[in-house]
């Protein structure tokens, strides 16, 4: 078990150097430097600004550099944001975004889940149909779509029940007041959830038809039992190998609404710094995002292989 | 000279067995009826995008500020603050420029750069995949090895970076979403590719002495292209999303020239006081999104009959 975790684990270390390779010269192609700007500065300044930032040196050196850096967690400082490194941008929008994300994958698991289930038990009536509707329409609905018609609905025009006024803030965040998440969280999770409710339903079906399950029913278990205790954990199974892909939906996603909520994360500053051409922004950004996905990705595949026996043993 | 006589036995024998593969698919392509209404849906978009000129009197980039941001006529309510009137059939935007027109233009570019994303990721997959796939042992892992790094990455992060690479050169704007976009296609012909490659007839090529590119062209390539066509009615609505989305965060196409994303993310803007603007590109896209699923289902039922 502990051979398999760190063969994977060294398995993932050659794929994120690549793409910080690949990521780093891409970026050193590209047109523009880092204080392009509509007058054209004096040849001294513009050799000074480029020795800050290490450009004069040979690209090979700067690539080592910047892997050097990378070893400790540095990333450069940002061209755009003066006096402000990457490292510092990242750590300041990390912990909204993680709010935001987790929120909202909490969300989309528990909802997502619980309709699955639901459409499975209740297959092909009208429940099943409700669900896979709303699935099918989640997944083709984009969040920039979704996000502005929710905030209309909920924002502007306000929603008020039995006297009592729903209606939600429009945007900013507030130091992440539940009233200020809920619109940003519930957007962010509706694709995600059509997606597991999906899943979960196509899983559910098929384990309600295995042996184990007919045998547990044999035994005259309580329904709610079999389905909760017998079948639940097996078809959440392929759930786990999900949660790579889904937290890359979230980043994803998290584009577009901390843009419209106007969230201070990580995505507005990827978003602003792609729009400002901030290179080093934009690849610190990106690195970042490959590590977690790929450190995700590793984390789901030991997980899926401590959950199921059949994963180890096949090695 | 037997080749030739053995090539004049084979047309008899499919005249008389009469159905070959496409003929059935399509049969049953059209029989499915979510499938041809998104067909229907789409042709409709697609003529009206390529007509937009003649279907309605105004420019799409014609501004008039007498119009600003009016509601079409018809639309209901007492907060509207004006109504466009004439042919404004959907009502004008911000500068007064005929929502309607804009959304035909918008429709052009979505739909052309999900085309033409298609098409660069079909070829760059197609023989990425084949090539890999057919090559085997050493060059066929590094290949994949390749794809997997690039995989790990949420592609449009990648799409995001070329589009500040290349300056949101708008042309460049397809090349940047195929060459993302190619990595599931390359991974599905690689697959198909191993499974037919130590079948006979591809032996039998080598055995004549076809050469490699050509044998992967001729032999390999045909002999895969149901899966891909399954998965290219998939690509362009990824494509359409993938560029109205990157356009919807301020990095993809300028005006004066717009996009779904574009109209959209405007729409958002003004919701308040105009919300038609908002609404109206929604629905075209929506409805292009969904029309384009309902046909990548039916053609996966249609080309792959095993699954039924």
């Amino acid at each position: 078990m502990l051979g398999f975790a760190l063969r994977r684990l060294f398995g993932a270390i050659p794929t994120l150097l690549i793409i910080v390779t690949i990521s780093f010269f891409v970026m050193r192609v590209a047109p523009g430097g880092p204080f392009d700007t509509q007058r054209r500065l004096p040849p001294e300044i513009e050799r000074n600004v480029a020795a800050a930032y290490h450009l004069d040196r040979p690209l090979y050196e700067q690539y080592f550099h910047y892997l050097d850096g990378l070893v400790h967690f540095d990333l450069g400082p940002s061209y755009r944001i003066k006096d402000f490194s990457v490292s510092r941008l990242i750590a300041e929008g990390l912990p909204v975004s993680a709010q935001l994300g987790l929120s909202a994958m909490a969300l989309a698991l528990v909802f997502g889940i619980g309709f699955g289930v639901v459409a499975a038990l209740r297959q092909n009536r009208a429940a099943d149909y409700a669900v896979m509707s709303f699935a099918t329409a989640g997944i083709a609905i984009p969040t920039f779509v979704t996000a502005p018609v929710l905030t209309l609905v909920f924002g502007v025009w306000g929603v008020r029940l039995f006297g009592v006024d729903l209606s939600l803030p429009v945007g900013g965040w507030n130091n992440g007041a539940l009233a200020n998440m809920i619109l940003p969280v519930t957007v962010l999770a509706l694709p995600e959830m059509a997606i597991i409710a999906r899943l979960v339903r196509g899983s559910m079906v098929e384990v309600l038809r295995t042996n184990f399950v007919r045998t547990a029913r044999a035994k005259g278990l309580p329904y709610s039992r079999v389905v909760l205790r017998h079948a639940l954990p097996a078809a959440l199974l392929p759930l786990v190998s999900y949660l790579g892909p889904a937290f890359a939906g979230l980043l994803t996603g998290s584009l577009v609404v901390e843009r419209i909520f106007g969230i201070p994360g990580i995505g507005r500053y990827f978003v602003e710094g792609a729009i400002g051409r901030d290179y080093t922004l934009v690849l610190g950004v990106v690195i970042f995002y490959a590590a977690f996905i790929i450190i995700l990705n590793l984390v789901a595949d030991i997980l899926y292989a401590v959950l199921d026996p059949r994963v180890r043993f096949a090695r | 000279m037997s080749a030739a006589f053995d090539d004049t036995a084979l047309d008899v024998a499919f005249d008389v067995s009469g159905r070959s593969l496409w003929v059935d698919a399509r049969r049953r392509l059209l029989a499915n009826k979510a499938a041809v209404a998104g067909m229907a849906v789409l042709v409709a978009i697609a003529l009206a995008a390529i007509f937009a000129p003649l279907l309605s009197p105004y420019a799409y980039d014609s501004i008039d500020y007498s119009v600003i941001s009016c509601a079409p006529d018809w639309w209901p309510g007492h907060t509207v603050l004006c109504h466009a009137g004439g042919a404004h059939w959907l009502g004008t935007d911000a500068v007064g420029r005929d929502l309607f027109i804009r959304i035909l233009y918008g429709a052009r570019v979505s739909l052309a750069v999900g085309v033409a994303a298609t098409i660069v990721s079909l070829v760059l997959g197609v023989s990425y995949g084949a090539i890999a796939g057919f090559a085997g042992r050493r060059l066929d892992g590094l290949m994949m090895r390749f794809v997997d790094v690039l995989y790990s990455l949420p592609y449009i992060f990648l799409v995001i970076v070329l589009m500040v690479i290349f300056n949101r050169n708008f042309y460049l704007t397809f090349v940047a979403i195929g060459a993302v976009e190619w990595l599931t296609m390359a991974r599905i012909v690689r697959g198909d590719t191993i499974s037919i490659r130590h079948r006979e007839f591809i032996e039998a090529a080598r055995a004549a002495g076809v050469g490699r590119f050509a044998t992967i062209g001729r032999h390999v390539v045909p002999n895969v292209v149901s899966p891909v066509v399954v998965y290219m009615s998939l690509t362009i609505p990824n494509v359409i999303l993938a560029e109205s989305f990157v356009s919807f965060l301020g990095l993809g196409i300028q005006e004066p020239l717009t996009s779904w994303g574009v109209l959209i993310s405007q729409g958002a803007d003004q919701m308040e006081s105009a919300p038609w603007l908002l609404v109206f590109p929604s629905l075209f896209m929506a409805a292009t999104l969904f029309a384009f699923n309902f046909i990548g289902d039916g053609l996966r039922d249609a080309l792959d009959p095993k699954d039924r």
